[in-house]
C-alpha cells in the first residue's frame, strides 16, 4: 500500500460521499467526475492503462455530461430543492452500513494475499488482437447491445407528436 | 492488510456509499448515479484481482472490465432516457411522489 494509493483512496471516498450527499444535483455530478477520475488513476496505478483511459473517456466524457444534460432537462420550474433525502432514508443508510460491514468483514477475515508477481503491462495491440480472436463474439454482442441501447434511448426520450398536440 | 485487501476495502466502501445514495436520494438521476458508482466498484475489483492474480499475461480481467464499462454506458443512456420520459409524463423526478406505474 503506497502513498499514492492512500491519496487516491481519500480523494475517491471524499468525492463519492460529496456526490451522494450534496444538495444541488449539479454539484453532485461535478464531484462525481472527480470520483471517476480518481478511479481512472487507480486503474493506471494497477497497470491497466487502456481501461484507465477508457474510464476517463466513457465516464468523465460521456456519462457525467449525459447526467448534467438530464438534470438540466428535468429542472422543474418550482425548483429541484424539494428535499434531498427520501422519507425513509434511515433504513437505506442502515442497509448500506450493514452491507459495508459484511463486505469489510469478509475481506479482512480471508487471507487474500494475492500474488505479487512482476506486472507485465498490457499493450493496446494485445487487447486489440484478442478482441479480434478470442473475444470476437462478446465484442459483436456489445456492439449489438450498444446499438440497441442507442436506438432505445432515442425512442424512449423522443417527444411524440400526439403527446404534444 | 495486504495490497489486494486495501483495494477490496476501497471498492466495498465505494459500493456501500453508492448503495446508500441509491436508497436514500429523492432525485431519480442521483439514484442512477449511485448505481453507476456500484458498477465502478465492481470494475475496481476486476482490475485489482487481475493485478494481484497469478499471471498478468492473461488479459481476462482487463477484457472483463472493458465489457463491464460498455454495459454500464448502455445502462446509463437508457436509464437517463427513461427518467426524461417519466419527467415529461409526470413533471417531476422526485421519487417519493412518483408512486404509480400506470399513467
Amino acid at each position: 500500500m503506497s502513498i499514492s494509493f492512500l491519496i487516491i483512496a481519500v480523494l475517491i471516498v471524499g468525492s463519492t460521499a460529496a456526490a451522494m450527499g450534496l444538495r444541488n444535483p449539479i454539484h453532485c455530478v461535478l464531484t462525481l467526475s472527480i470520483t471517476f477520475g480518481g478511479i481512472a488513476a487507480l486503474f493506471l496505478q494497477l497497470g491497466a492503462e487502456f481501461v484507465g483511459l477508457t474510464q476517463i473517456m466513457v465516464y468523465v466524457g460521456a456519462v457525467a455530461i449525459l447526467a448534467v444534460f438530464a438534470i438540466m432537462m428535468t429542472q422543474s420550474r418550482r425548483g429541484l430543492m424539494l428535499g434531498t433525502f427520501s422519507r425513509n432514508a434511515l433504513v437505506g443508510l442502515l442497509t448500506a452500513v450493514a452491507v459495508f460491514s459484511v463486505l469489510g468483514w469478509a475481506v479482512l477475515s480471508q487471507p487474500v494475499a494475492g500474488v505479487t508477481a512482476a506486472v507485465s503491462p498490457v499493450s493496446v495491440q494485445q487487447i486489440g488482437s484478442s478482441l479480434m480472436h478470442e473475444y470476437v463474439l462478446p465484442l459483436e454482442l456489445i456492439g449489438l447491445l450498444l446499438t440497441a441501447a442507442l436506438i432505445g434511448a432515442i425512442v424512449i426520450a423522443m417527444e411524440r407528436k400526439e403527446d404534444t398536440e | 492488510m495486504t495490497g489486494l485487501q486495501a483495494y477490496l476495502l476501497l471498492s466495498s466502501l465505494l459500493f456501500a456509499i453508492g448503495l446508500a445514495g441509491a436508497l436514500t436520494r429523492r432525485n431519480a438521476i442521483l439514484v442512477l448515479i449511485g448505481i453507476e458508482l456500484m458498477l465502478n466498484a465492481a470494475n475496481i475489483n476486476f482490475i485489482a484481482f487481475w493485478h494481484y492474480g497469478p499471471a498478468t499475461t492473461y488479459i481476462t480481467g482487463v477484457m472483463f472490465a472493458i465489457f463491464s464499462i460498455s454495459v454500464a454506458a448502455a445502462e446509463a443512456a437508457v436509464g437517463l432516457a427513461i427518467i426524461v420520459a417519466a419527467y415529461r409524463h409526470s413533471h417531476t423526478i422526485d421519487l417519493d411522489s412518483m408512486n404509480s406505474l400506470k399513467g
